[in-house]
């Protein structure tokens, strides 16, 4: 579904993103490792179309997104980095901008998308409400509702569970799990019990460079009855 | 194009959803009405004691300059700044559709606040007998300037995050194009450049382009001015965005 070769993005002298290569099956839930600014939003914001890379090929559904960003970008759910949203919109109005952009233009269709994730992400009781008024792990949640909205093929989420209790947490990953059969996912964090817990694959990039490219199973086996934390530590040193 | 109308909607009823909208509106018909009717304009609308709407209109090139870019400058910078940037262009909507909706909701807006003015027009066609001609015609060319000043502010608005700087470089690039006109500076112009190149940078003048409309001339070349001006910073933008 999504296929990576060897991206590359330089802000000024510095290289953000140095030959990064992989491809995600549907089916799979990639976590992406690594330490702030090693490179894993970067990479994100290039498979979304937000970025041009300077070297390399993404591509979604066989489809290059340097080619054409319109059609990835209508397979795709994106989640960004800390979930920006128009704050004076009330959720129901921002879901249903996001609806109608994405082509569901009619009163009933739209209505039917909005209430979808509205009741997937139990929003429920805030749809009347000014975003800007919601607390952190409700407007998580708006940014959520926002990229399943459409029901995508392909997700990608930037630090999906960040400012969630661990309530919301545990729920969040379940759905992500439970709607994952179908789908191909990319999902960046700094929690790795996260990854144990729903991912069937892992990568760890540092420095911009893919590090490691294993399933949790076989990283936990790299240092048998080491944390993970540990374990992550001893590989990404160079950021440090 | 299909994405316009979404983005287009959302932008201009975004006006509406904080006090923008009426701050700027009461604003905007309270200064230009106030002009219309104090002595700096010739008198006032009334003591003129000609029915036409030239008292109203007159100061238009001025207002703008400080008007138009408070409404232009949140059109690209608050998106960057907020990070919902990052949201729009990851939808399915094209660089050209956005800089199009975004622009023409603003416009809107702006197309708006001049034509709440119409309780004046009423009042003076009530009092007396104007052109009417002159008067649409004078809308017409509100309209078009507006446009005109609302691309450079877009255009500004698009190259930074902060709001502040594209407000000042908004005014900074629209008063040249006030000043071309007047004729302290077409002379100054004259003295350093031949006369034919001072006249060409005249010509750019809002202003003078503004003025043939009040008179009730809607000449092809004042439009074309207009609309030209407003097509080369909307492209500008897309390639201020695409970089």
């Amino acid at each position: 579904m999504i296929e990576v070769r060897g991206l590359v993005k330089t802000y000024g002298t510095k290289r953000a993103v140095d030959g990064v290569s992989f491809t995600v099956k549907r089916g799979d839930i990639l976590g992406f490792l690594g330490p702030n600014g090693a490179g894993k939003s970067t990479t994100m914001k290039m498979i979304t179309g937000f970025l041009r890379p300077d070297a390399g090929t993404a591509t979604v559904d066989g489809i290059n997104v340097a080619t054409d960003p319109v059609a990835v970008k209508s397979r795709l759910g994106y989640l960004p980095e800390s979930a920006p949203a128009y704050p004076e919109m009330t959720v129901e109005e921002f879901l249903g901008f996001i609806a109608e952009v994405r082509g569901f233009r009619s009163t009933e269709a739209k209505r039917a998308q909005v209430d979808r994730a509205i009741s997937l992400t139990h929003l429920t009781p805030v749809r009347k409400q000014t975003i800007e008024t919601l607390s952190k792990g409700f407007k998580q949640r708006v940014g959520f509702a926002q990229a399943l909205l459409h029901d995508p093929p392909v997700l990608v989420l930037d630090e999906p569970t960040d400012g969630l209790d661990p309530n919301q947490k545990n729920e969040v990953r379940a759905l992500i799990k439970n709607m994952a059969v179908e789908k191909a996912v990319i999902l960046s964090t700094h929690i790795l019990e996260e990854v144990e817990a729903i991912c069937t694959r892992l990568i760890v990039i540092s420095q911009g460079r893919v590090v490691v490219d294993e399933t949790p199973a076989q990283f936990r086996a790299r240092q048998p009855g080491a944390r993970m934390d540990e374990i992550f530590r001893t590989l990404t040193k160079g950021d440090i | 194009m299909r994405h316009i109308g979404p983005v287009f909607k959302r932008e201009f009823l975004g006006y509406f959803r904080s006090p923008v909208a009426y701050v700027f509106l009461i604003a905007f018909l309270v200064i230009s009405i106030a002009w219309s009717f104090s002595k700096f304009a010739a008198g006032g609308i009334f003591k003129a004691g000609i029915a036409s709407m030239d008292r109203y209109f007159e100061a238009f090139p001025w207002l703008f300059l400080f008007l138009v870019p408070a409404v232009g400058m949140r059109l690209w910078s608050e998106e960057k700044r907020s990070g919902t940037v990052e949201l729009l262009f990851t939808l399915p909507v094209t660089t050209v559709e956005a800089v199009f909706a975004k622009f023409f909701a603003g416009w809107a807006f702006l197309s708006l606040a001049v034509l709440l003015s119409f309780p004046l027009a009423i009042t003076i066609g009530y009092l007396g007998n104007p052109d009417w001609g002159v008067v649409t015609a004078s809308y017409i060319g509100a309209i078009l300037m507006a446009g005109a000043y609302l691309g450079i502010c877009a255009l500004m608005s698009a190259l930074t995050k902060n709001q502040v700087i594209a407000f000042v470089l908004s005014i900074g690039v629209c008063v040249i194009f006030v000043f071309l006109g007047y004729s302290g500076f077409s002379e100054t112009l004259e003295s350093v450049f031949p006369v034919g190149v001072a006249d060409a940078v005249a010509n750019f003048s809002f202003g003078t382009h503004f003025n043939a409309f009040l008179m009730g001339v809607i000449d092809l070349k004042d439009v074309v001015f207009f609309l030209s001006l407003i097509g080369l910073t909307m492209f500008l933008n897309v390639v201020a965005l695409e970089r």
